[in-house]
């Protein structure tokens, strides 16, 4: 079965192939990752994915519908989530906040009713601060409900966002980079959090340069380089692929991920 | 702890405003002060509007104005040319300046940071410039007669009248604006505010929202103009003016982006110091300008936000 069905998307920047026909398919509860150099383009795979570039070309396909040029909001609806490599938090807003926006498309208000502040409104602020408050909890970040978020640290703020892609009810979600800059502890938090979250039968697209992480809990890997796959298959065979050594993990990275198996 | 409540909870600023509005006609020493005090709150509405756009949505307007020119103008025009009432021509007008921002906002709104403020302000001077040429309708550059205001067969008119009208609509507004933040909608547009491919990304219609906001700012914006007109008996396309979009910015930004009470201390600050500096004659506008720079050095996130800061530090 096929949650998420990308073929042959592709995207130039001024001449420059920065995504070249990459297909790929993901499963429910799976995690399925991405991994390769600097500039690789996982990152713009990403964009194209959730629409936030439209595609030269190619498609994508979710549950069996084609998606290709939907805006990302929409793309939020039908349960595709994701979460930025660079953070994207509302610096402005508490922690509970950041997460009870990812609640939005689940609030069942109106413009009026909000305006004029119907009973209703309170109600599905309860039923919205609760859920945030429940999903706070779940990432180890409750106690932190009421700080403004522009004051936390980046480890916290890297799991405030999952917290805030959980909030949206997901079928896919999209981690870019979610252990970066992340120490040990957090890391392993982050893991066990992916770990809950395909248990729960989300599909988890990872990118991520962590080797002992995605070598640890992916069920396959997507190896690209300058745009194009160079690989794709089981952590074991990818690890083992010279070209993806050559390419990208090197000795250094075959090494960490040979430990990663022990 | 009152005074943390007043700057931490809806109803604490409420209460507070309520205060204040009570507190006024007791002090004030003559009608003269009630007029100004009225004028505070007239432009503490369409500030509020300003409050929701830029202060919610992070959305610029350079020419809000134009809304309250509108307004104003619609008080004006629908009595004498159409033989409306004056109430009705008020929600008329609001409602054509809600139909206005959804037709401006829809392409412009598209436009970020100094781009969408110079197209907002090219909304601003078309809406000055036909007020002023068309004469036929407008009383061209001179300006009109408003005809007065009867609720109900009842005459407005009068200092503390006015004082009373204007405290209630702003009451009124400022209940909205806050319904508002505390909601579903006000989340969205305070997250479209610090990131929107972040918002969009939790499924928000940025654009929409966005559209929204203007709209109800827009509203907010021709009520105070039609308030301002009805009250003061005359109106002249000054109002839809550039000078008083940008005082309405400077209203929202010196009081505190994004904050209710800011938007009202703004309004306070920038029409009571233009009355106390008059004795200073031809200096009155370079110090006036003067105030303005030294109270952004020294509050730069704006006066309510700096005076929240203070009390919450000293309360916990
Ligand atoms: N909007 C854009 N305009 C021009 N070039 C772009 C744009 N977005 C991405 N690129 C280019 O596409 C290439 C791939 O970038 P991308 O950010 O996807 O890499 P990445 O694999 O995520 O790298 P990293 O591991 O450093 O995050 C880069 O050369 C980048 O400069
Ligand atoms: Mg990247």
């Amino acid at each position: 079965m096929t949650i998420l069905d990308v073929q042959g998307l592709g995207i130039s920047f001024g001449g420059v192939v920065a995504v070249d026909d990459v297909s790929f398919t993901v499963a429910p509860g799976e995690v399925f990752s991405i991994i390769g150099p600097n500039g690789a383009g996982k990152t713009t795979l990403f964009n194209l994915v959730t629409g936030i570039y439209h595609a030269d070309r190619g498609r994508v396909r979710l549950a069996g519908a084609d998606v290709t040029g939907v805006a990302p909001h929409l793309l939020a609806g039908r349960g595709l989530v994701r979460t930025f490599q660079n953070l994207q938090i509302f610096f402005r807003m508490s922690a509970l906040e950041n997460v009870m926006v990812g609640n939005h498309l689940a609030e069942r208000t109106s413009l009026l009713s909000d305006l004029f502040g119907f009973p209703s409104v309170a109600r599905q602020n309860r039923a919205t601060r609760r859920r945030a408050l429940d999903l706070l909890e779940r990432v180890g970040l409750a106690r932190y409900a009421d700080v403004a978020a522009g004051g936390l640290p980046y480890g916290v703020l890297k799991r405030l966002e999952i917290a805030r892609a959980l909030a949206a009810n997901p079928k896919v979600l999209l981690l870019d980079e979610p252990a970066a800059g992340c120490n040990a502890v957090e890391t392993e938090a982050i893991d066990a959090l992916i770990g809950e979250i395909t248990r729960a039968g989300i599909a988890v697209v990872l990118i991520e340069h962590d080797m002992k992480l995605v070598m640890r809990i992916s069920d396959r890997v997507l190896v690209l380089a300058q745009g194009r796959r160079l690989a794709e298959g089981q952590p074991r065979t990818v690890r083992n692929d010279p070209s993806v050594i050559a390419a990208y993990l090197g000795e250094h990275g075959a090494r960490e991920a040979d430990r990663a198996y022990g | 702890m009152m005074l943390a409540a007043a700057f931490t909870s809806r109803r604490g600023t409420l209460l507070l405003l309520v205060a204040v509005m009570l507190l006024v006609p007791l002090v004030a020493p003559s009608s003269f002060y009630l007029r100004v005090a009225a004028l505070v709150w007239i432009f503490a509405l369409a500030a509020l509007g300003l409050t929701i756009v830029m202060g919610y949505a992070g959305q610029v307007s350079l020419g809000h104005a134009g809304f309250l020119g509108i307004g104003a103008y619609a008080v004006a025009i629908g009595p004498r040319h159409l033989a409306l009432d004056p109430l009705l021509s008020l929600a008329l007008g609001a409602l054509l300046c809600g139909l206005v921002a959804y037709l401006v906002g829809k392409p412009i709104l598209k436009l970020k940071g100094y781009y969408l403020a110079i197209a907002t302000l090219g909304f601003g001077l078309i809406v000055a410039l036909v007020l002023a040429s068309e004469s036929a309708v407008t009383g061209g550059p001179d300006g009109m007669p408003v005809a007065r205001l009867s609720l109900f067969g009842w005459r407005v008119t009068g200092a503390l009248t006015w004082y009373w009208v204007t405290a209630g609509a702003l009451l009124l507004g400022a209940l909205l604006a806050l319904n508002v933040e505390a909601s579903p909608t006000g989340r969205a547009l305070r997250a479209l505010h610090d990131s929107e491919i972040a918002a969009a990304g939790a499924g928000v219609d940025v654009a929409s929202k966005k559209l929204a906001a203007f709209v109800i700012g827009a509203v907010y914006a021709g009520i105070a103009g039609a308030l301002l007109a009805l009250m003061n008996g005359l109106i002249t396309p000054e109002t839809a003016g550039f000078m008083h979009s940008i005082e309405l910015v400077a209203m929202v930004i010196i009081g505190g982006l994004g904050s209710v009470t800011g938007a009202v201390v703004g309004a306070a600050f920038l029409v009571v110091l233009p009355q106390a500096l008059t004795s200073l004659q031809e200096y009155e506008q370079a110090v006036l300008g003067l105030l303005i720079m030294v109270f952004m050095i020294f509050l730069p996130s704006g006066i309510v936000p700096t005076l929240r800061r203070l009390v919450l530090e000293r309360a916990s």
